[in-house]
């Protein structure tokens, strides 16, 4: 009796569990767009302080404009806190998160819900954005998120460090950019580095797989959504030159030097102390270094291709913030108007770039004059508008197939990798293994 | 002497007067009334999450959508197919084999010698207490930039003796011995423990065994010890459960030495840093739900976290007597 009572008791929670778990459908969406706009609608970000303050300017100009609306903002919300809140059933109208990695999941499960028939009512012309911005808004056929600002990583260069080392131009090709960084490192007298002239270690600061793969025009899925590491033959080159590079200077060496260098989003950041002459890095170390390193010498270009791939050159790696309406929104009418006017009109777009210094993504809003542009800043307009740029595919597993690929590419720096084509063979398995998981039957 | 005859079997029970079973019938409500709070909160809190891990367990669900009924399929690519699983197994059995231990017998080292001090017992109690004070996210970040290989004041100094210092957190095959260093350091929870068992193990008993002829070893083995033997199992099982749920010290750990810090999407790409040599069963766990949207997935890895934790607890207590009830009692 005893068991039987604890049986239902077990069956009557597995079914309360996952009924609860079943979340509200989208909604209809109206044939018109209301011509007045009236309630109140809930932004979750994560922005903080000085950054929240910027999304609370173009939030305070949306709210002037639409004088019957309220915004509630929720900021300093990460993806995580996002995904519960949704997952929770919360007030969430409108989300922002600041990764690519979620539309897969979040465009897959409905998390975000379809804007295709709010844009097609709408006639939104999503030719404003570039071929790659659209493609890591959406997945699968399905458009779920629009971007919030672009991230666009290039070279950083020390012209200080440059100088002294007798260049004057940045590095066309990766092996070039070696030959230099080579040239600029300096040793102390116990053999330890005292300044690095680039250092190649991935893992390091924006040293990643993703943003490294423009150089070698890597892909990472296959048509089928299959692991493309192994069969691209431009990742095992990238990898033997990188290789090669940390072995030219020593693995312990540049780890010791690393492991000694301030904190990446701190002011001792590595390159604005001066302690590494070229990095790979975001359009927003602009702002850090007016901030906190304002008398810093510095010029930006694209990170080089390998000689190899020379035609890639002005290419980069692009990302960025993403704005979608939750499936629970209570008002999702108010929600597409917020998301819309966050996301494609001219002035909110350039506003919020001026204030955080990310790359617009619309058209019209990186050919505005109200644009605030410095030369270095000018280097990653240039690069949104390459058609060399590439960007991550979305997928049901966030990032993992990019996890699996670098903790492969961390063992092999370090000469653990055993061979090189077996490796990648088996990273593709680990990543087919893992999406099968998610996907299968 | 008066002898009373008690009533037997059946008839006994109905002897019991209406009244008596009113009254035991109270002091039962009474009982369950006080439990019920605990109760509550061990269905909410404890009952709930299990019941709930274990159905999801067996679905597809990334807790954005709604769960997919998939059976053993977690379970097989659990023991079949995930690249990680085992690497990061092995590091959590690396802390309950190396750290719990090490942790006892430096803190029992420590309480002994703490009893034994004449003079200033106080300042010394604290200093030793103290550090397990500090947030356990301090203490990492403070331990790992004292041993930044490049900066640290200990590199600093053996490389003024001429030496060439190890890469401690940045080293793959230092980084789980450089979190043992500071989990002796954090050592007064479990010190404080052991020094009022010390202090509470009667005088006589030592008197009587140095009467005995029994020397210092042997007072310890045959006094000291099984007067310690509760404190030790508690030490032990608390110990052994915090090892296999070892998660924050690692991660703090992986993120200050490699320079970022990373939630959601971003962990598996920080956590377990250097080559995955501090990726624990549980921050890997936390990877694949919050990372890479398998809830469902994670489940089944933390149904298997608490089916080896109960196992092992069960094994534990069932092999230490001293722990029972009775014994205690005795």
């Amino acid at each position: 009796m005893h068991r039987r009572i604890m049986s239902a008791l077990g069956a009557a929670a597995a079914v309360t569990l996952l009924a609860a778990c079943s979340g509200p459908s989208n909604q209809d969406v109206a044939p018109t767009a209301p011509e007045h706009l009236e309630g109140t609608v809930s932004l979750w970000h994560f922005f903080s302080d000085r950054e929240a303050d910027v999304i609370q300017s173009v939030v305070d100009d949306f709210e002037a404009a639409n004088p019957d609306v309220t915004v509630d903002v929720h900021s300093g919300q990460d993806d995580e806190k996002l995904q519960k809140a949704i997952a929770a059933g919360n007030n969430v109208d409108v989300g922002i998160s600041y990764s690519t990695d979620i539309v897969g999941a979040f465009c897959s499960s409905g998390a975000f819900r379809d804007l295709g028939p709010y844009i097609e009512r709408d006639g939104v012309d999503l030719g404003q954005f570039s071929d790659t911005v659209r493609s890591y808004t959406e997945y699968d056929g399905t458009r779920c998120a629009l971007p919030v600002l672009a991230d666009v990583y290039g070279l950083y260069l020390n012209d200080d460090l440059l100088d002294a080392a007798g260049y004057d131009h940045a590095p066309q090709t990766l092996e070039e950019l070696e030959e230099m960084a080579l040239a600029m490192t300096t040793y102390n007298a116990d053999g330890s580095i005292d300044v690095l002239g680039f250092n190649p270690l991935m893992g390091y600061y924006e040293n990643s797989a993703a943003h490294w793969a423009p150089a070698v025009g890597a892909t990472w899925l296959n048509a089928d959504g299959t692991s493309a590491v192994g069969s691209d033959a431009g990742w095992a080159e990238l990898m033997e030159w990188q290789k090669a590079f940390v072995d030219e200077i020593g693995y312990d060496k540049l780890q010791a030097f690393t492991a000694g260098l301030g904190q990446e989003f701190s002011a001792d950041n590595a390159f604005q102390a001066g302690k590494v002459a070229m990095n790979l890095d975001g359009e927003y170390r602009t702002a850090f270094i007016d901030d906190q390193a304002p008398d810093l010498h510095y010029s930006t270009a694209p990170l080089p291709p390998l000689a190899s791939h020379a035609d890639l050159y002005g290419g980069g790696y692009i990302t960025g913030n993403i704005g979608g309406i939750a499936k629970n929104s209570q008002n999702p009418e108010l929600a597409w108007a917020l998301l819309r006017y966050l996301t494609t009109d001219t002035g909110a777009v350039v506003k919020l770039s001026n204030g955080l210094k990310n790359a617009p993504t619309t058209a019209d809003a990186l050919a505005s004059p109200d644009l605030e542009v410095s030369d270095q800043f000018q280097t990653f307009l240039n690069l949104m508008a390459d058609p060399h740029s590439q960007t991550t595919p979305a997928s049901p597993v966030g990032a993992g197939y990019q996890q699996s690929f670098e903790g492969y590419w961390s063992k092999y720096q370090q000469g653990d990798g055993g061979d090189l084509a077996a490796g990648l063979a088996q990273v593709d398995k680990e990543i087919d293994d893992a999406l099968a998981l998610v996907t299968g039957p | 002497m008066t002898t009373v005859s008690a009533p037997s079997g059946r008839a006994a029970s109905h002897a019991v007067r209406p009244g008596l079973r009113r009254s035991q019938r109270r002091r039962r409500l009474t009982a369950y009334g006080m439990l019920a709070p605990a109760l509550l909160g061990l269905a909410v809190f404890f009952g709930y999450p299990l019941i709930a891990s274990i159905v999801f367990s067996f679905t597809r669900y990334n807790l954005l959508d709604d769960p997919q009924w998939i059976g053993l399929r977690n379970y097989e690519y659990l023991f079949t197919q995930d690249p990680k699983v085992w690497v990061a197994a092995g590091n959590t059995l690396w802390f309950v084999a190396f750290l719990v231990p090490v942790r006892i017998v430096c803190a029992l080292a420590v309480a002994g010698l703490l009893v034994r001090a004449r003079q200033a017992s106080g300042f010394w109690r604290t200093a030793f207490y103290l550090p397990a004070l500090v947030p356990p996210v301090a203490s990492v970040v403070a331990f790992v930039f004292l041993f930044n290989p490049g900066t640290g004041p200990v590199n600093a100094v053996i490389r003024f003796f001429g030496g060439q210092g190890p890469l401690w957190f940045n080293d793959p095959a230092l980084s789980k011995p450089s979190l043992l260093l500071l989990g002796v350091w954090v050592l007064g929870d479990i010190m404080i423990i052991f020094l009022a068992a010390l202090l509470d193990v009667p005088r006589e008993q030592y008197e009587a065994a140095e009467l005995d002829g029994a020397n210092a070893p042997q007072r310890f083995r045959y006094v000291t010890f099984p007067n310690l033997v509760p404190v030790l199992v508690f030490a032990l099982v608390t110990g052994v459960i915090a090892a296999l749920q070892y998660f924050t010290e690692a991660a703090v750990a992986s993120t200050v030495a490699l320079g970022k810090a990373s939630v959601g999407e971003g962990a598996g790409a920080v956590l377990g840093y250097p080559d995955d040599s501090l990726l624990t069963y549980t921050q890997w766990l936390y990877v694949r739900g919050f990372s890479n949207y398998q809830l469902g997935y994670a489940s089944a890895l933390a149904v298997l976290l608490f089916v080896v934790a109960a196992l092992f607890l069960v094994l534990l207590l069932r092999r230490v007597d001293a722990f029972t009830p009775e014994e205690a009692q005795g």
